[in-house]
């Protein structure tokens, strides 16, 4: 049976513009897989540690932040918060025995590139070939 | 303040793997301010415990709240908001948060979140240092305001120990040694003779070792 994973990405205003100025058959034509769903952010400093959670319990398979360069982040160090968030997420998957490499963080430059993609086209085949996220097992 | 640590998921989750509904109850006070235990360590600890159930292919329903205080009679009384709505509560309050609700509440289970490690205070943005150790005869007035108690490896009283290398301590390179310190501030302030008085062997019964403290006010009972 093929697996397509649910895959919640959250970017902030500058590095998603993409999302907003191609719209999805644009973006499908990039290369940008279906199954990942964006949330815009103002910016990813912004973004709590309990929303990202949140995405898990929804059914998220897996979780990705893209953010500023961790110098050039518009809100100075918006970025780098996130990145740190990111780490504490990762280190409570691990103590829950759940693969750590479910959430991730990517820097990126705003505007219109060819790396946004290719984030996008990593954590999904990471997340394919990880299976589903364990926090889906059948609650009883 | 007091200085705690969320534990290990897997411990916290270990302690509520029977429950079916549990209070997360966070506390205002010093694990607030140590981001360890206040409202927004409640929603990520409770997020967290719920996908810990899933896991497991157990589903738990958690309530979230937060008192004032937990070291205190009068809020303790606020649990009653959520009477009926959980078979167990994990306490994010230090462990003195957690001693209060099992005193004040007979039959109900309640599990700690969090390792309370120390007194201490933060000397940068997410950095906490232990300062005091509440050893009840303090000695601050003879050692320059830095304490030979909580911040020398061997609570020494007549410091530094042959260890002492420039002004680190022998335990480890990062860590200062007190005692060198307290040397170059009694210098500074003019006191560097109070380094030759040699303090007497310390009676240690206020630090703890002769049973659990308790402070009477008379002023204050009624
Ligand atoms: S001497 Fe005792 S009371 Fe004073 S700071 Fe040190 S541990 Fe605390
Ligand atoms: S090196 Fe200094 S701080 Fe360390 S044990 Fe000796 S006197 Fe105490």
């Amino acid at each position: 049976m093929t697996f397509t994973p649910d895959i919640q990405a959250f970017c902030c205003h500058y590095t998603s513009q993409q999302t907003i100025a191609e719209g999805k058959k644009g973006l499908k034509d990039d290369g940008l897989p279906a199954n990942i769903t964006f949330h815009r952010v103002v910016c990813t400093g912004k973004l709590q540690v309990s929303t990202l959670l949140k995405a898990f319990e929804e059914g998220a398979d897996g979780v990705y932040v893209v953010g500023c360069p961790e110098d050039k982040c518009h809100n100075v160090k918006g970025s780098q918060r996130a990145a740190k968030r990111v780490v504490a997420i990762k280190k409570a998957l691990a103590e829950l025995a759940v693969e750590p490499e479910r959430i991730e963080m990517f820097h990126l430059e705003r505007g219109f590139h060819p790396e946004f993609v290719e984030a996008a086209q990593l954590m999904n085949k990471r997340i394919t070939d990880l299976g589903p996220c364990p926090f889906k097992g059948e609650a009883k | 303040m007091i200085i705690a640590d969320r534990k290990p998921l897997d411990e916290i989750v270990g302690m509520v793997s029977d429950a079916k509904k549990i209070l997360v109850l966070g506390c205002r006070g010093c694990v607030t301010v140590c981001s360890a235990g206040g409202e927004r360590e409640v929603e990520i600890l409770a997020s967290l415990i719920r996908l810990g159930m899933l896991k497991q292919g157990k589903k738990i329903e958690t309530v979230e709240g937060t008192l004032v205080r937990q070291c205190d009679k009068e809020y303790i009384d606020g649990i009653d908001e959520w009477e009926g709505q959980y078979d167990a509560i994990v306490s994010m309050a230090c462990g003195v948060g957690v001693n209060f609700i099992a005193n004040l509440r007979p039959t109900t289970k309640v599990y700690p979140a969090v390792n309370t490690s120390f007194f201490g205070g933060s000397t940068d943005q997410g950095v906490w240092m232990e300062q005091c150790a509440g050893c009840g005869n303090c000695v601050l007035h003879l050692t320059g305001g830095l304490c030979p108690v909580a911040r020398c490896a061997k609570s020494l009283m007549n410091g530094p120990c042959g260890g002492s290398v420039n002004g680190r301590c022998e335990i480890h390179p990062d860590v200062e040694c007190i005692w060198q310190s307290i040397h170059d501030r009694l210098g500074r302030i003019g006191n560097a003779e109070a380094m030759n008085v040699i303090a007497p062997i310390r009676d240690w019964s206020t630090a703890g070792h002769g049973g659990p403290r308790k402070t009477l006010r008379d002023d204050l009972t009624i």
